[in-house]
């Protein structure tokens, strides 16, 4: 399993250490850390039932790693634990926390359960909730860009529980047989709600697959940014080229509950996720930083009171907002509303009316 | 102008569209070398390589999970599912993921692809090469539905539906693929989607059809006249959804009788939705039952498929009871 640094932030694999600029380096903490602070605003506020549900991403915030590994024009098919990598490519915060409120200012307009959204500026594709089809689809979008020979490259997400659908097989025998400008990410976060790895699959390890699907594999320490980037980089890189897809299966731990409406206690053990608690990647990556000289001991904290203020005003100004109007209830079904849903929607405002 | 069989029209459509666009890609099983299994993609992989006429693995959620994601890119996918019977592996990439793209996303991602597959009876093929599966979708909103009827419409319905910002399901009528000819104009034109046709202008009974079934009701039509000097409208809708109720409208308030005929199984088919329509709306022009002339309630059969699908004979009883009413 590739590793560049250990859970106390020491260099362990120096010749993978990636060259990059300090002033990246912090950004990569900063957005692992507004990543962290959304998730437990989104907690919270679920909770306290203001927003209705919630999808947790501590213990994953890694994944910030992969998008900085990847150009800006490239396609990134997200499943739902990746927020860090639509925050990294600059989608506003507002939008998000609208989002979460499905306001009338919400770019998805309500229709979502919050967490599962997308952005076409910045090539963030709005997840599904089905498990494993954007893979193919990141698969035909990798080949799309092959095929217009504009240099991009489509990266998906997906979890270990994903790795046994159907969208899955086809995504990675689509993807290797056609050579598609794609790299394949699985978060082997081992649970899929509360189904454990060991009944997903009988495989020895998730990266095995690779080797049947006829492209290369690589296992690694899915806490550890530098593992991600250098990996995604490589696999990238051979993207890119022409040489078709790579897998990664990237070992993490959903530190959280599967949703806020999933009780984990009924399925795993605390002293489980305790140990898995000390490889976090925000703590390891900061002990880095500040054992570098790249930051002060006191920089992680200053990050986290940064976005509690600024997702605290977004949350206020969310929360006072409107519902979408009825309107778009029957809107973007296509491209024009056809006759049958226009009568739909008067029959809907007769009953608004006061 | 060339007098061409569907088929070959089928074939003319994909190859102008192609030339004229380097977006639209075809894939699916055997549609390279190969030309497809009824050749409607004969001579296109020699024409325009493999990188646009893919030959792909034999997996139909995978054919159409990786045109979603060539469509969001911005190509012009144009998938084919060898016989409509084996779309269900895809029944998620289509009503999950195709459909709901635009809708799911705010408007922000849309999925403007063709899912081109040979549908229907009447050729021997048994249970699993004869279905007509078009009720499904038309239950699913985000996907507009087009059924041709004679080669001239499938030539500018499907350039229509290639062009089309929203995903559209052309089933084509497998059984006279090869039926007829007529003249299709080399020219560029299209047919656009939601309008039906009027094929036979009558005053008694309006008959509402589409694909195969259409030549069945035009023969029972013209067997009622002959025969019995009842004067039916025939009504090819051409396309499911949008459905074009204003032709119905105008049709059936002036016949005041109604008969839809499909080959699909009769619950919850097409033909029930033709007929709520009908009477939710104009109940008061009925001066008989409104029908239902379908496929019967079974798995599709092989030795029985004519007693199993309409024929002008079951049409034509419809016809004499509803005018006899």
């Amino acid at each position: 399993m590739r590793q560049v640094i250990d859970i106390d932030g020491n260099v362990i694999n120096p010749d993978l250490l990636p060259r990059v600029a300090k002033k990246e380096l912090v950004k990569w903490l900063d957005i692992m850390i507004a990543v962290r602070v959304l998730d437990e605003k989104g907690m919270r506020l679920q909770r306290q039932g203001r927003i209705g549900f919630h999808i947790p991403t501590t213990g994953q915030e890694a994944h910030v790693g992969a998008a900085a590994a990847i150009k800006d024009t490239d396609w990134i098919f997200p499943a739902y634990r990746e927020h860090g990598l639509a925050i990294y490519r600059g989608i506003p915060l507002a939008d998000i926390i609208n989002h979460l409120f499905a306001n009338e200012l919400d770019p998805q307009k309500g229709r979502r359960l919050p967490g599962l959204f997308g952005d076409a500026r910045i090539r963030f594709v709005n997840p599904s909730a089905p498990i494993g089809t954007q893979i193919v689809q990141a698969a035909g979008a990798g080949y799309a860009a092959r095929y217009k020979k504009d240099g991009n490259i489509s990266i998906v997400f997906f979890g270990d529980g994903a790795t046994s659908s159907n969208d899955f097989h086809s995504g990675m025998n689509f993807g290797a047989v056609t050579k598609a400008a794609t790299v394949f990410i699985c978060q082997n976060n081992q649970w899929a709600i509360s189904v454990p790895l060991s009944k997903q699959t009988a495989a020895k390890q998730l990266v095995d697959k690779a080797a049947g699907y006829g492209m290369p594999g690589i296992r690694i320490d899915g806490n550890d940014i530098f593992a991600m980037f250098t990996a995604v980089k490589e696999a990238s890189k051979r993207a890119r080229k022409g040489d078709g897809p790579t897998f990664i299966e990237s070992v993490t731990y959903r530190l959280g509950p599967h949703t806020s409406s999933d009780d984990p206690s009924k399925y795993r053990a605390e002293k489980d996720v305790e140990l898995w608690r000390q490889k976090e990647p925000i703590g390891r990556f900061s002990k880095f930083l500040i054992s570098e000289g790249i930051i002060d001991k006191d920089e992680p904290e200053r990050i986290r009171s940064k976005y509690d203020q600024i997702f605290n005003e977004l949350i206020a100004e969310a929360d006072s907002r409107s519902a979408p109007p009825l309107e778009t209830m029957f809107e973007d079904v296509f491209e024009t509303m056809p006759w049958h849903l226009e009568e739909q929607l008067q029959e809907a405002l007769r009953f608004t009316r006061e | 102008m060339a007098e061409l069989t569907i088929i070959e029209a089928v074939r003319l459509a994909l190859d102008q569209e192609m030339e004229k666009d380097e977006n639209v890609v075809l894939l699916g099983e055997d549609i390279g070398p190969d030309g497809g299994v009824f050749r409607a993609t004969q001579g296109l992989y020699e024409k325009y390589g493999g990188e646009r006429v893919l030959d792909t693995p034999l997996n139909e959620s995978g054919i159409i999970g990786f045109a979603v994601g060539m469509a969001l890119y911005g190509l012009r996918p144009i998938a084919e599912i060898q016989f409509s019977d084996f779309i269900w592996p895809a029944m998620d990439q289509i009503v999950s993921e195709a459909a709901k793209f635009r809708y799911r996303s705010g408007g922000m991602f849309t999925v403007p692809m063709v899912i081109r597959t040979p549908y229907g009876g009447g050729v021997k093929g048994a249970i699993y090469h004869s279905q007509s599966p078009e009720a499904y979708f038309a239950h699913t909103p985000g996907l507009k539905i087009v059924v041709p009827s004679n080669p001239y419409d499938t030539k500018g319905l499907l350039i229509s539906a290639i062009r089309d910002p929203d995903p559209v399901l052309f089933f084509e009528p497998k059984r006279i693929y090869r039926a007829f000819r007529e003249e299709v104009p080399e020219e560029e034109y299209t047919v656009p989607l939601g309008k039906a046709t009027v094929v036979r202008s009558g005053s008694d009974i309006t008959i509402l059809s589409y694909g195969a079934m259409l030549h069945i009701a035009m023969d029972a039509a013209e067997r009622a006249m002959d025969q019995h000097n009842i004067d039916c409208e025939v009504i090819d809708l051409r396309t499911l959804v949008p459905l074009d109720i204003g032709t119905i409208e105008t049709s059936v308030k002036k016949t005041g009788r109604v008969i839809s005929v499909t080959e699909s199984p009769k619950t919850a088919g097409f033909a029930a939705e033709l007929s709520a329509l009908v009477a939710e709306r104009w109940i008061e022009y009925m001066e008989s039952p409104i029908m239902r002339v379908t496929g019967y309630d079974t798995p599709f059969p092989f030795v029985l498929e004519h007693d199993y699908m309409p024929s002008a004979e079951r049409v034509l009883d419809s016809i004499l009871r509803s005018y006899g009413f």
